[in-house]
């Protein structure tokens, strides 16, 4: 299952630019901007985001769509109708554009499904609402931290310090929480599901700063292990 | 007078020929609450429409196409033409109208239950689009008045003709109404009460379209 993404602006230096910066954090998840007029300017091209969403649907599995503002989205939503076969692969996730590209990409490159590719885009704009002090998904869907596992589940927390200068930044973020996809645990750092690049993004962790790393189900020792050593390794940056 | 492909043919015709002839006046009113793109758009797109219809027609002489031309198949080549070639908002928007309106009129000619059915599916388009309701400043608030006179007309006995002519007639009347209104969607709503006193473009080109529509069943077949 390969998903890909297609990301749709009203400006070609925006989509460019975005499939630039999530591509960095997920190198192995193809993704295809398409924006503005094709003679330069802001707007949408029907034929450019149409040939996109095809170019996209015939080298994957399926196609997850992002588009930003004013006629993007009217402009994906009738490419998808005017084409019924190709409408059939692709899914249009509406999201924050930015954040939700960067966290699909990274769900994509874990080996999500279109579904939770969608999902990430969605949980993406959740982040927000934690920074302003909103309850967030992870808070209702966090379990509590007091050891009270299931029955023979096994739950290890261990700490690792941040080495690298920058501390946990796009880059090592992405890095972590792919690991966490390889790894298929259920794995929190400092409280956060560490899956999403950004909730590791918002914790704003800087060098010097102990994690806590609490990982959940079957092999969490090596799991656990797996994460401190390259959180302690300083992502190559140290 | 049978609405036929033929019918369908001059109605994009005349559209072209229509919104070219009042490119500026439709540029006005978009520059007023818009950004005054909407005529030149239109225009663009339309003559794209004329241009692919000429190609075909001038296959269809060279190779005697097999097979009857079908209205749906006219307003369906509209559609993608006009998403490829109008931009913005309109190109989305009008092309999921034709789109909407192709997909109940594959036959040969259409009655007046087509119409009206074809006029619903139209605005159904736009308002999936759009979604937008009447009373908003938008096209939408020429397309439900135009749809409503067009089943009043029907209900009434009306043929295909006092049908469209009824649609257009409430077209335009909707248009005009929306002078006062001030716009909620769209680009225009970021004029907020500044809108008001404006008729809305895409309310004028559908009354534009749709009289088009009237203006071809007069017309004699080339």
């Amino acid at each position: 299952m390969s998903v890909a993404i297609v990301l749709v602006s009203h400006s070609a230096a925006v989509a460019q630019g975005l499939a630039e910066l999530a591509g960095q954090m997920a190198p192995d998840v193809m993704l295809v901007p398409a924006g503005g007029l094709p003679g330069g300017g802001l707007g949408s091209s029907f034929d450019d985001v149409a040939a996109a969403l095809r170019k996209a649907a015939e080298a994957s599995d399926a196609v997850v769509v992002l588009a930003d503002l004013g006629s993007s989205v009217l402009t994906v939503e009738s490419a998808l109708e005017v084409d019924e076969e190709l409408a059939a692969s692709v899914v249009h996730a509406p999201g924050p554009f930015v954040e939700g590209a960067v966290a699909a990409a990274v769900a994509a490159h874990g080996g999500a499904d279109a579904d939770g590719v969608a999902a990430a885009v969605r949980d993406a704009g959740l982040t927000f609402a934690a920074a302003a002090g909103a309850p967030s998904s992870s808070d209702t869907t966090s379990r509590p931290d007091d050891g009270a596992a299931a029955d023979g589940e096994d739950v290890v927390t261990t700490t690792a310090t941040l080495r690298n200068p920058l501390g946990l930044h796009a880059r090592p973020a992405a890095l972590v929480s792919r690991k966490v996809a390889e790894l298929g645990a259920s794995v929190q750092v400092d409280g956060v599901d560490a899956s999403s690049v950004l909730q590791l993004m918002a914790l704003g962790a800087t060098q010097g700063r102990e994690l806590t790393i609490t990982v959940r189900g079957p092999g969490a020792a090596s799991a656990a292990r797996t994460l401190a050593e390259m959180i302690g390794s300083g992502f190559g940056e140290a | 007078m049978t609405l036929d492909a033929d019918w369908a043919e001059r109605w994009i015709r005349r559209t072209a020929d229509t919104v070219a002839g009042r490119r500026d006046e439709l540029t006005e009113l978009d520059r007023q609450i818009g950004d005054g793109d909407h005529g030149e758009n239109l225009v663009r797109g339309f003559r794209a429409v004329v241009a692919k219809l000429d190609a075909r027609d001038g296959q269809d002489g060279a190779t005697e196409a097999a097979g009857p031309r079908l209205v749906g198949d006219v307003l369906k080549l509209t559609a993608t033409t006009l998403m490829s070639t109008v931009g913005g908002a309109s190109g989305p928007l009008y092309g999921t109208a034709f789109l909407r309106a192709a997909k109940v009129t594959g036959r040969e000619s259409i009655d007046t239950r087509a119409v009206v059915a074809m006029l619903e599916s139209a605005l159904e388009g736009i308002t999936v689009r759009g979604k937008a309701t009447p009373g908003e400043k938008t096209m939408v608030d020429a397309w439900t008045p135009a749809v409503d006179a067009a089943a009043q007309a029907a209900s009434e006995g009306g043929d295909e003709a006092a049908v469209l002519r009824a649609a257009a007639a409430a077209a335009a009347a909707g248009a005009t109404a929306t002078i006062p209104l001030v716009a909620t969607k769209g680009r225009a709503s970021y004029l907020g009460e500044r809108s008001a006193g404006h008729e809305d473009p895409g309310a004028r080109s559908t009354a534009l379209l749709l009289g088009a529509a009237v203006e071809a069943l007069a017309e004699r077949s080339a």
